[in-house]
């Protein structure tokens, strides 16, 4: 792509480096503004309000079912609202928050900014990708009206078919998501394609452009893979198709391996944009070099790719060949690789830096913990032997727990705290920040923990009533879960607090090298005038600290490297 | 694409081949450079790259039907070869030109928008939305007929519901030597159900002729241009059910011609043969009997479970069919901005675009055809 190289201006495309002026959020006022923006760092502010309410809803629809399971008899739900509310809890979860959170909220900010652009390629696929978010979330809450939704949110034939027409609203909803994540992936796979300035290689990307690509990859490849699933699912439901119904001549395992051929890759979808937050967070809290760029860089892509082969894992107990139950197997294990190789990155670019335990950090500490008991115990479900006895209990619970909670989640805080500065233009208290993470993390593993050993004690999932025996995990869990929701409201009373009562943030409050902090905080509307250089993004020589005690600064007023560009042949 | 050609279209895209001048603010902002991208070229490759990331995706969307399709037809073979019978080869056959005819006509269009050539375009947009309608009439057709028969999905598929059908009401046939009054080339199918599709397009035939005659009216020559094609697209939907409805029993007629010049004794070698189109079998239980007692020696005994067969058709081509309308209604959309003289070397990507989903579509169907229409 050839483009004209960056002219020799000074660096400080920190235009207003006290955030006092003309920024993205006072650039045009009132909610029309707002609604029919193109811009896309508000958009990803819509989405993240969007996203936070959901995942408020499905915490608190978990907290429900936590006190629901204290004790073994009823509390104050029947078994069938408990059906319910664990469905809509996995399906809000799922669909409205997590898949789209960091991609579609810190993604869409931060994308553009991070390759020196003014947008992504195509601003209105952005937007209707937002709206068709609303929409599908506007399905969701239909079918939480409705009630009667108690299939879990794996939808699974026949019940699905048989069962309430409130499958219906929320299939529908299903269909709509999933077209506003493929929106999302291909904006982003083409700004990543064709918007790059000269001079930024493939491998001088940051590595959560590199995360989000991958990412992006996956969305577009299997999303439609679920859309015809629920066509199909709601064309059984309505018309009587009789593709998954045995009397008719169908077969409803054909519904599993449709439905886990998208859903498998979708838990990449998950985890791939929360390994990119956290390989710029430990880069820049080590004040190192990220060690391994171009391991990290490929590891992505081979999960990405990789993460089509398995998904006959989730149905070792649905009758399948015990070849195929093998492959399976072995391609399974065959997926961990990559993410251990990040993994052993991270706590390479660690050692012998420089660590600077800033709150951001903690979330990453905490990831690494978290997200490596999950990974790991995702082998033992991964093995036939072993699976055929947590299949369906606790332990399968407590193991996604541990990877999208411990996992995306945490990795989501993290980032949204590195990158809020930037976001909204104010610093948060330190304090508090750390103190909200601890309070998660510890009520996280006091909710999840004990469930590792109910699963492997026998206590199956998606269970309303239980063996006395399983109380006291059960209440541990519970206590655990309450603490868990303290933390979590602590963390973001910190951040909604710092809107109005933050110090204001520099440009580079952190001392990070990547292209987004070379603009003010907040950004303005084009996010840069001029084009701005691109450097490596590790290099943290090139950031030093303010004399005025204001963040960083860039050293580079002249770029110091500027390559001509390397021709990539025009897109077919 | 070859090279050769691709930098030809960067050249067109960046202007270097045509004569038309970018805009008047310093040279290099044309009215078409949306403002995040620093050049045509580059908003050209963007544009390039998502339509084709778009088609991946509508790719995989279809491929799990193909799947579907896969699965069952190894499972159960015999449903499939029993059940195709149903289908017309001549129909879906002429179909097949058709779309492929169409992709001609939009393929043409692309090549008259870089050239700028303003009324080659509106007209070819023009033949390839008529072509798309005259394609859904022909669908028309064969669903309506299926419809009628009895012939739908697993759940409500009745083999038994064309039993109580009157030979009269298809054309061709005959059980009774002498013919109908309903017998004739065109073998107008008195079909409420045919009547119930061709509802939208009897809309769209006065919605349009009203905007023909508005904007010729109010001297709006370019929205009375732009009525005029779609009148005629419109138009085209029946067209094409008048010849859905009068080739098979010319097809058949010209198959089993060289047996009985003289057509009157067709009836019976229909009956015979099973290998002639599927109007001929549509009622293989009826067929010559009128009550279905009993089933013809000499056609197999219908497997059970064909509906799916049935379903996976109607999911398919129905899919495909929605397709169609989604690209009809953006072809229509090019045109009107053709007709206003949008498109030309320097800015054609959305023609290009629509072309390439286009492609898609007939791509779509080049499987469907054989995989549904051709089995053995």
């Amino acid at each position: 792509m050839i483009r004209n190289p960056p002219v020799n201006a000074p660096s400080a495309l920190a235009e207003d480096p006290h955030g006092s002026g003309d920024n993205y959020l006072t650039h045009g006022r009132g909610v029309m503004s707002w609604l029919v923006t193109l811009d896309h760092k508000r958009i990803g502010v819509m989405y993240l309000v969007g996203i936070l309410a959901s995942y408020l809803l499905g915490g608190v629809i978990a907290l429900l079912i936590r006190l629901e399971l204290f004790f073994p008899e009823k509390v104050f739900l029947s078994e069938d609202k408990y059906n319910e509310l664990f469905t809509l809890h996995g399906a809000i979860m799922t669909f409205l928050f997590i898949i789209p959170s960091i991609p579609a909220s810190l993604g869409n900010f931060l994308l553009p900014v991070m390759l020196g652009a003014k947008d992504v390629a195509f601003p209105r696929m952005n937007l209707a990708s937002f709206y068709l978010w609303v929409a599908g979330a506007i399905f969701f809450l239909l079918a939480l009206v409705l009630g009667g939704l108690d299939t879990g949110w794996t939808f699974y034939t026949p019940y699905s078919t048989t069962t309430s027409s409130t499958v219906i609203a929320a299939t529908i909803g299903v269909f709509i998501l999933g077209f506003s994540s493929i929106f999302t992936g291909l904006n982003f796979i083409v700004t990543i394609n064709t918007m790059r300035p000269s001079g930024m290689t493939w491998f001088r990307l940051p590595l959560f452009l590199w995360a989000l690509y991958a990412t992006s990859i996956i969305q577009v490849l299997a999303t439609p893979v679920l859309g015809i699933t629920v066509v199909l699912l709601t064309a059984e439901k309505l018309l009587g198709i009789g593709i998954f119904d045995p009397a008719l001549g169908g077969d409803p395992v054909l519904y599993q391996h449709f439905f886990w051929f998208y859903s498998h890759p979708a838990v990449y979808i998950m985890i791939l944009p929360a390994m990119g937050v956290i390989s710029e967070l430990i880069a820049v809290f080590s004040r190192k070099h990220i060690f391994g760029y171009r391991f990290i860089a490929y590891s992505s892509i081979a999960i990405a790719l990789l993460g089509f082969l398995v998904w006959g894992h989730h149905m070792f107990t649905s009758g399948q060949s015990r070849l195929a139950a093998v492959i399976f197997s072995a391609l399974t294990f065959s997926v961990s690789i990559p993410s251990g190789i990040k993994v052993f990155n991270w706590l390479a670019t660690m050692y012998r830096g420089s660590i600077w335990l800033a709150s951001p950090m903690c979330y990453a500490l905490s990831f690494i913990l978290l997200f490596g008991i999950g990974g790991l115990t995702g082998l033992f479900l991964g093995a036939l032997a072993t699976d055929v006895h947590l299949h369906d209990t606790y332990f399968v619970v407590a193991h996604f727990h541990y990877v999208m909670m411990g996992g995306t989640l945490i990795a989501f805080l993290g980032g949204l705290h590195y990158w809020w500065p930037k976001m909204f233009g104010r610093m948060y208290s330190e304090f508090w920040a750390k103190v909200g993470c601890a309070i998660i993390f510890v009520g996280f593993n006091l909710t999840f923990f004990p469930q590792f050993i109910l699963g492997t004690r026998g206590m199956p999932r998606r269970y309303a009533r239980y063996e006395p025996e399983f109380t006291w995990l059960h209440q541990m869990s519970t206590l655990g879960s309450l603490l868990l929701g303290l933390g979590l409201l602590v963390a973001a009373a910190v951040l909604v607090l710092s809107l109005v009562r933050g110090r204001r943030a520099p440009a580079n409050p952190w001392g990070a090298a990547t292209m987004e902090w070379r603009c003010s905080s907040p950004p303005p509307h084009h996010n840069f005038d001029v084009p701005p250089p691109v450097t490596d993004p590790y290099d943290y020589h090139l950031v030093v600290p303010n004399p005025a005690g204001e963040g960083y600064d860039f050293q580079d007023t002249v770029p110091t490297e500027i390559d001509l560009p390397r021709e990539e042949p025009a897109a077919v | 694409m070859t090279s050769a050609v691709a930098n030809e279209h960067e050249q067109i895209a960046s202007g270097e081949l045509g004569s038309e001048s970018h805009g008047s603010h310093s040279g290099h902002h044309s009215p078409h450079l949306a403002h995040h991208f620093d050049d045509m070229e580059q908003q050209f490759a963007a544009g390039k790259l998502g339509i084709w990331l778009f088609l991946i995706t509508e790719i995989l969307f279809f491929s799990g039907l193909f799947v579907a399709y896969a699965v069952y037809r190894s499972l159960h073979p015999e449903i499939f070869v029993y059940a195709h019978q149903y289908l017309d080869k001549s129909l879906g056959a002429l179909n097949t030109v058709v779309l492929i005819f169409s992709s001609l006509t939009m393929a043409w269009a692309v090549r008259a928008a870089q050239l700028g050539q303003r009324r080659a375009l509106v007209g070819l947009l023009a033949t390839t939305l008529a072509c798309a309608s005259f394609f859904l009439g022909v669908k028309a057709v064969e669903y309506s007929h299926k419809w009628d028969d009895g012939i739908l999905w697993a759940r409500e598929f009745r083999t038994t519901a064309h039993q109580h059908h009157e030979a009269g009401e298809h054309h061709g046939e005959s059980d009774h030597p002498g013919g109908h009054d309903h017998h004739g080339d065109h073998g107008h199918h008195d079909s409420a159900s045919l009547r119930t599709l061709s509802i939208p397009a009897a809309l769209a035939l006065f919605g349009t002729l009203g905007l023909t005659a508005w904007g010729f009216g109010t001297g709006r020559r370019v929205w009375g241009v732009v009525g005029v094609c779609l009148v005629l697209s419109s138009l085209s939907y029946f067209v094409g059910v008048g010849v859905g409805q009068a080739l098979p029993p010319l097809v058949s007629q010209w198959v089993s011609g060289g047996a009985d010049p003289h057509g009157e004794g067709h009836e019976a070698a229909s009956i015979e043969s099973p290998g002639v189109t599927g109007e001929m079998l549509e009622h293989p239980l009826a067929a010559g009997l009128g009550t279905g007692i009993a089933e013809p020696v000499e056609l197999p005994v219908e497997p059970a479970g064909v509906g799916i067969f049935f379903s996976i058709y109607y999911v398919m081509t129905g899919l495909h069919a929605i397709h169609i309308l989604a690209g009809m209604g953006v072809i229509a959309w090019l045109l009107i901005n053709s007709a206003g003289g949008m498109y030309g070397p320097n800015y054609f990507g959305p023609v290009d675009y629509v072309g390439l989903y286009w492609h898609l579509v007939d791509l779509v169907w080049i499987y469907l055809f054989p995989l549904l229409y051709l089995i053995h």
